[in-house]
């Protein structure tokens, strides 16, 4: 019986499930209360947990989300309570909680957030170990941004590529065979689909995710640079300079309103086939492949890694979701159990399948997941959390990091040039006076 | 009951003896804290004291003492004097927020007050449907702020613009309108969605005064022979000003302090065109964490307010009822 598991078992199920899947329905029930029995944190009595999460951009990957929760408190009787918000929404709700030591006991947001407030986060580097030592290891940046100090202080649960998602035959008709693999092939590509009459658009607006992407990774393609390894400020360079121009160029042939959009914007664009091109996770794949009067759509688009700049190696920054524990929290051991629960494969890998491409994990066993190649569309989205970089780039992922890209910082200094309100170098310097403020 | 108020005065009471005596200070003193008018009336002006200092003195001088600190969220911070008003001083896209909030503001509160006037004047005349009428004005107070940001959204999307299908399809433009993508454009559009929510309000309010002019004034002014104009200008508008001042203050602070339908519309975008201080000091105290200069820029409004509301009083309202005196 599934039920007289033991923790042998457990090991090699776990094990054998990693790669291959998972259970289901009673199956899962009996592996989570054994799991439960031998994991070595134990809720305290009556623990009662409150998320607030981003909210789905594919239902799939919440109610498999929901059934994971509902397999945990079934095995060790803690009830979690879910709120869902726009991720925009999560840091504004973490940050008033930290700051008035009371909320939900966990909160699941966006890039470094746990960094605004790492006083705040309950140590979490058993939880992490533990992950790392059974699915590891982690890829860079989860560590980078799971740390602070010597010990983690969230469990970088997964990243959602912001790849470039574009029309196979725009692509074709622009007299490219393939996606541009640099930022000079990729500013012919725009003007010549432009010239077409089907160009393509990256958000200029405060977009938390489309906007901050993109930007961080052309200010690193051209050399740029926000700060040195010691935090020093190093915006004002000719490289971001050079940055600046050609996103201005890319800018020009970009469909007009992008200075306007959030993170919404392009996916109803594209889906609407306004636009040819932009930069997304693969919710727009997603939607297009579930709705039948889309399918054209997704027959038609593909997905590629951003172009290399003059630096010659890739200088992607993808959306990664951190899950922390407020130290307000009464029940830390339930926070953690839940926390190892998640990413354990019997609920990781059905979890990673229904969200199908839109979550990456940080941890490398996982790229066994049959996700990423079932579907040879959703492949890139297998090696963001490898490829990615930190919001931090050279320097520290602190709160420092965490408040610049929370400020749009660089979005504004990009969107300001590119729309004629202010010269590049002062453009710059605006920038860089305010990141001399939160890097002081 | 003992209330020493009403015992006649001149007659000596016998002298009680001590013990007794001792009894009649102590019933004294419980006597003046409950009976006594000037007690009494601090005892019931304490409940209102309470809630106004719990709830309206304490986060503003929270609010202030804070902006004299480097606050981030989840610390307290130190005291630092002036700084974050120092930096402030020298940021531009302060000085562009206070530039965007006293524009929208002045706009939008000259002509909420102009449209809502004469929807008032129109709704106090006798019609078909009045009651109707009136409830239909008042949609766009009822939807809540949020909704109607998001209709506006849509209304001024960049690809999907109902206006720019329109216009498109009539011929009159070849191309999508840049809403919200153009610094002016923003602007004129936000300053729009602020009339269209704000006008009801005013409209409203002003036709609740025209409902307290005596019908005889009217009567008398046409009899002497005045114009619809002079009977607007020498009856209606004077007997209007105490009222109008009120909902002029009160429209002053609600625009300049408009926070929902910028945030839901642009975020303050592109730009930083309609970044208003509201949304600014939310945008750096609570996104990005600097509660210090959050703060500071949302004490800074505070002179802004309190000069819109003297001129409000001072200046719309000259009345010799606000000194306690009836009007001439």
């Amino acid at each position: 019986m599934i039920t007289d598991l033991t923790r042998r078992a457990l090991v090699k199920g776990a094990t054998a499930t990693a790669a291959a899947g998972a259970l289901a329905g009673p199956a899962l029930l009996a592996w989570a209360k054994a799991w439960a029995q031998s994991a070595p944190w134990k809720p305290e009595k009556n623990a009662q947990l409150a998320m607030l999460r981003w909210k789905y951009f594919v239902q799939a990957e919440d109610d498999a989300f929901v059934a994971l929760l509902d397999a945990f408190t079934k095995a060790t009787g803690v009830k979690v309570i879910v709120t869902r918000e726009s991720y925009e929404d999560v840091t504004p709700k973490a940050s008033v909680a930290a700051n008035t030591g009371a909320g939900p006991d966990l909160f699941w947001g966006l890039y470094s957030l746990p960094h605004l407030f790492p006083q705040k986060c309950i140590d979490v580097t058993d939880v992490a170990d533990y992950l790392g030592k059974k699915y590891g290891p982690w890829a860079p940046s989860a560590v980078t941004y799971g740390k602070s100090g010597n010990k983690w202080i969230d469990i970088p649960v997964c990243y959602t590529g912001s790849l470039i998602n574009y029309r196979i035959s725009t692509l074709k008709k622009a007299g490219f065979s393939k996606f541009p693999a640099t930022t000079d092939e990729f500013l012919e590509y725009a003007k010549a689909t432009k010239a077409n009459g089907t160009p393509g658009g990256l958000a200029l607006g405060h977009a938390s995710g489309d906007a901050n992407t993109w930007v961080y990774w052309c200010l690193w393609a051209f050399g740029g640079n926000m700060v040195d390894k010691n935090d020093k400020v190093i915006l004002n360079s000719p490289e971001t300079e050079k940055a600046l121009t050609w996103a201005k160029q890319l800018y020009d042939n970009m469909i007009p309103g992008v200075a306007s959009w959030n993170d919404a914007s392009n996916n109803k664009a594209f889906l609407a086939g306004e636009i040819h091109w932009t930069n997304n996770g693969i919710s727009i794949y997603a939607a297009a492949r579930h709705d039948p009067t889309k399918t054209d759509i997704a027959d038609d688009m593909d997905h590629a890694y951003f172009p290399i700049g003059p630096v010659g190696k890739p200088t992607e920054l993808h959306l990664m979701f951190p899950l922390l524990a407020m130290t307000h929290t009464k029940y830390p051991q339930a926070c953690k159990a839940l926390m190892a629960f998640m990413l354990e494969a019997n609920q990781f890998n059905p979890w990673i399948e229904a969200a199908a491409g839109y979550l990456t994990p940080g941890l490398a066993a996982y790229d066994a997941n049959p996700v990423w190649t079932s579907d040879p569309k959703r492949t890139p989205y297998r090696d963001v959390a490898k490829r990615s970089l930190t919001v931090g780039g050279l320097g520290s992922v602190g709160e420092k990091a965490a408040s610049a890209v929370s400020d749009f910082v660089l979005v504004d200094m990009f969107a300001s040039y590119c729309t004629g309100r202010e010269e590049a170098k002062n453009a710059i310097k605006i920038a860089e006076r305010q990141l001399q403020r939160i890097y002081r | 009951m003992t209330d020493i108020a009403l015992k006649a005065p001149g007659v000596p009471p016998p002298s009680p003896p001590p013990l007794a005596a001792e009894r009649g200070k102590r019933i004294s003193a419980w006597t003046r804290l409950t009976a006594n008018r000037n007690w009494l009336g601090l005892w019931f002006m304490l409940p209102a004291a309470a809630f106004l200092i719990l709830f309206l003195a304490y986060p503003l001088a929270l609010g202030i003492w804070i902006s004299f600190t480097d606050a981030r969220i989840g610390q307290s911070g130190a005291f630092i004097g002036l700084e974050n008003y120092e930096w402030l001083s020298d940021d531009s896209v302060f000085w562009l927020s206070v530039f965007n909030t006293l524009l929208y503001t002045a706009v939008a509160s000259v002509v909420k007050f102009a449209i809502g006037l004469y929807l008032a004047l129109l709704l106090n005349e006798n019609m078909p449907f009045k009651a109707l009428l009136r409830a239909i004005v008042l949609i766009p107070f009822i939807v809540p702020t949020v909704l109607s940001a998001i209709a506006f959204w849509w209304l001024f999307d960049a690809q999907f613009s109902i206006i720019s299908w329109s216009l498109r399809h009539l011929g009159l433009i070849s191309g999508n309108i840049d809403f919200l993508g153009d610094p002016w454009n923003a602007r004129w559009s936000v300053i729009f969605a602020n009339i269209w929510r704000g006008i009801p309000f005013v409209a409203i309010t002003l036709l609740a005064g025209l409902q307290t002019v005596p019908p005889s004034l009217f009567e008398a002014a046409t009899i002497d022979g005045a114009s619809r104009w002079q009977i607007f200008r020498h009856v209606t508008y004077p007997l209007l000003t105490p009222i109008i001042a009120v909902v002029m203050t009160f429209s002053v602070l609600f625009t300049f302090t408009d926070f929902q339908l910028i945030w839901v519309l642009t975020k303050g975008g592109p730009v930083n065109a309609t970044q208003l201080m509201a949304t600014l000091s939310y945008q750096r105290a609570i996104i990005a964490g600097h509660l210090g200069e959050g703060a500071a820029i949302s004490s800074a409004m505070i002179p802004f307010l309190l000069g819109a509301i003297l001129i409000s009083w001072f200046g719309l309202q000259r009345r010799k009822w606000q000194q306690g005196e009836s009007n001439d």
